[in-house]
């Protein structure tokens, strides 16, 4: 526990900078998510949505000559004291085309984050596998084929099982980098519907670039900009009733 | 407009002919090899071409037992040293390597790549041979082994690059650790490439015959350990082919033919094995 914020729960983030190389990216940004709640962020391409997230569970890092600054807490314990590892069993992270372990079995993915960090194969891991299964809202449609690859999934298929491989670690948070990017209105509605569902248990940050979809599935959204937080609150306000003018310019279509 | 349209058309008709061309040659070139190769070789293969020793110099007969157990013997133990050494090196170059380090070793890679291979022979012959004054099977593998590495780390190093870098981040962001991200889903994302790589470094070396020549000499009779000098189908067909005695020649060419068709089988027979869901 932070003890500046001793009951500060959910993530922090404060005055985060980013650079890839010498171009700093995010020139800092300070925004809250709390525990629970569904964050969309939007903006247009290339404002820095991705690293903000990716900074979330240091993912960032991992890019050659990527570094950043600033604060990020986790349930008020800051994120560059974790180790990454543990730091990404907690939050979990769902990229833009999905993309399942291409020599593994739909169940082998889902419980690849167990197996490889020394979990036994019993009914333990079928339990987990199952549950995390129903909670991707997949279980239905492969229960009868989780031996066949998870390559051989349909694309929004594919991307709920990605979201089943990150709910078996049990995170805390769950990150969605433009999740429904690569996929159909029905497989989307799927994701959508299931991103309502998981708000009851995680914590999830989104980026997307449909407004509508940032409008649907969360509760508060905040709008960037060139690697500045333009604007940050409740998604009924920033949808209806915008404080800056870029914001209102942006959702409604005549910029980015 | 017209005019325009055709002399197109002839340009890109000219074009594929021309690329067709040279794909058909290359097709061309290779059946010829082995046609050829088939043509003279078969008619002096026989039973006692794989299990006997060779005749004296005079003697009609005999065959290269030893040479075909020879050559399986300093390509094995070349790949037992070389590759362990080239996929870990690829390795690190596709996963870790960033910085002038990787650069150098790239870069001497490929200088190595392009040394011909008796001046490996020569360097295996002072590192290996001289300091004990006896020509070895051993010398001989080392020498072979300096060829495959280079060869094996490249391709390591092409075929993990193959493998998406989304890959490795979904990984990642389960929590795995870098080391059990790259062995338990790059490896075996890139497992027929890597394999393939492999074997093709062996079959190279598996015809090489100048770095053999001073280093595991040859030898008309079996040889035991690693301490000998060993005979090998390369070193074989290169004796054979020079000397003044037809029966030779002819057993010249059945070697080449052995030597081809191991090489094939080792391909063929990998490539069915390795027919999964990777990237390479």
């Amino acid at each position: 526990m932070d003890l500046m914020n001793p009951s500060a729960l959910g993530i922090q983030a404060q005055n985060v900078k980013a650079w890839f190389g010498a171009k700093e990216v995010l020139h800092g940004l300070s925004l809250e998510v709390l525990p629970k709640h569904v964050v969309a962020i939007i903006g247009p391409s290339g404002c820095g949505k991705s690293t903000f997230i990716r900074c979330l569970n240091r993912m960032h890092e991992v890019v050659p000559g990527a570094r950043m600054e600033g604060r990020i807490l986790l349930d008020g314990e800051d994120v560059s004291q974790h180790d990454p590892v543990a730091l990404r069993r907690r939050v979990g992270m769902v990229f833009q085309k999905p993309q399942p372990f291409p020599t593994m079995s739909i169940y082998d993915n889902v419980a690849s984050g167990l197996k490889l960090n020394g979990l036994r194969s019993g009914p333990q891991m079928d339990q987990i596998v199952e549950e995390s299964l129903h909670a991707a809202a997949l279980w239905d449609e492969v229960k009868d084929t989780l031996g066949k690859p998870g390559t051989s999934l349909s694309g929004g298929q594919q991307q709920r099982l990605c979201i089943a491989r990150a709910l078996a670690v049990k995170p805390d948070v769950i990150l969605m980098d433009e999740p429904c990017s690569a996929l159909d209105p029905i497989a989307t509605a799927k994701i959508e519907e299931l991103i309502y569902a998981l708000k009851k248990s995680y914590t999830i940050v989104i980026v997307t670039h449909n407004m509508h979809q940032a409008a649907r599935v969360s509760d508060e959204t905040a709008f960037f900009l060139m690697g500045e937080l333009v604007e940050f609150g409740a998604t009924s306000q920033i949808f209806t009733n915008p404080a800056h003018k870029k914001t209102e310019d942006y959702i409604s279509g005549r910029f980015g | 407009m017209n005019t325009n349209a055709s002399t197109r058309d002839v340009v890109n008709v000219a074009a594929f002919g021309v690329t067709a061309l040279c794909a058909a040659l290359t097709l061309g070139i290779l059946f010829f090899i082995l046609g050829y190769v088939l043509i003279h070789g078969i008619g002096a293969l026989n039973w006692d071409f794989f299990t006997k020793l060779p005749k004296p110099v005079g003697e009609n007969g005999g065959g290269m037992a030893n040479a075909i157990v020879g050559t399986a013997k300093l390509v094995g133990l070349a790949g037992v040293f070389g590759l362990p050494i080239g996929i870990l090196g690829g390795t690190y170059l596709a996963e870790y390597g960033r910085g002038r380090f990787s650069f150098f070793v790239r870069y001497a890679a490929d200088v190595i790549n392009g040394v011909p291979s008796i001046v490996v022979g020569i360097v295996a012959y002072t590192l290996v041979v001289m300091p004990v004054r006896h020509f070895s099977a051993l010398a001989g593998s080392i020498a072979l082994a300096m060829i495959l590495i280079p060869i094996s780390l490249r391709s390591t190093e092409e075929f993990l690059r193959l493998v998406p870098n989304a890959i490795r981040e979904s990984a990642l962001a389960l929590g795995l650790p870098q080391w059990k991200v790259i062995l338990f889903v790059v490896y075996p994302s890139a497992l027929s490439g890597i394999s393939t790589g492999a074997l093709l470094s062996l079959s190279r070396v598996s015809g090489e015959t100048a770095p053999l020549l001073f280093t595991a000499f040859g030898n008309r009779f079996w040889s035991s350990g690693l301490l000998n000098p060993i005979a090998s189908l390369p070193v074989m067909i290169f004796t054979y082919s020079i000397a003044p005695y037809d029966d030779w020649h002819r057993q010249a060419w059945a070697a080449a033919l052995v030597l081809l068709m191991l090489v094939l089988l080792a391909n063929v027979g990998a490539r069915l094995m390795l027919r999964r869901r990777t990237y390479t």
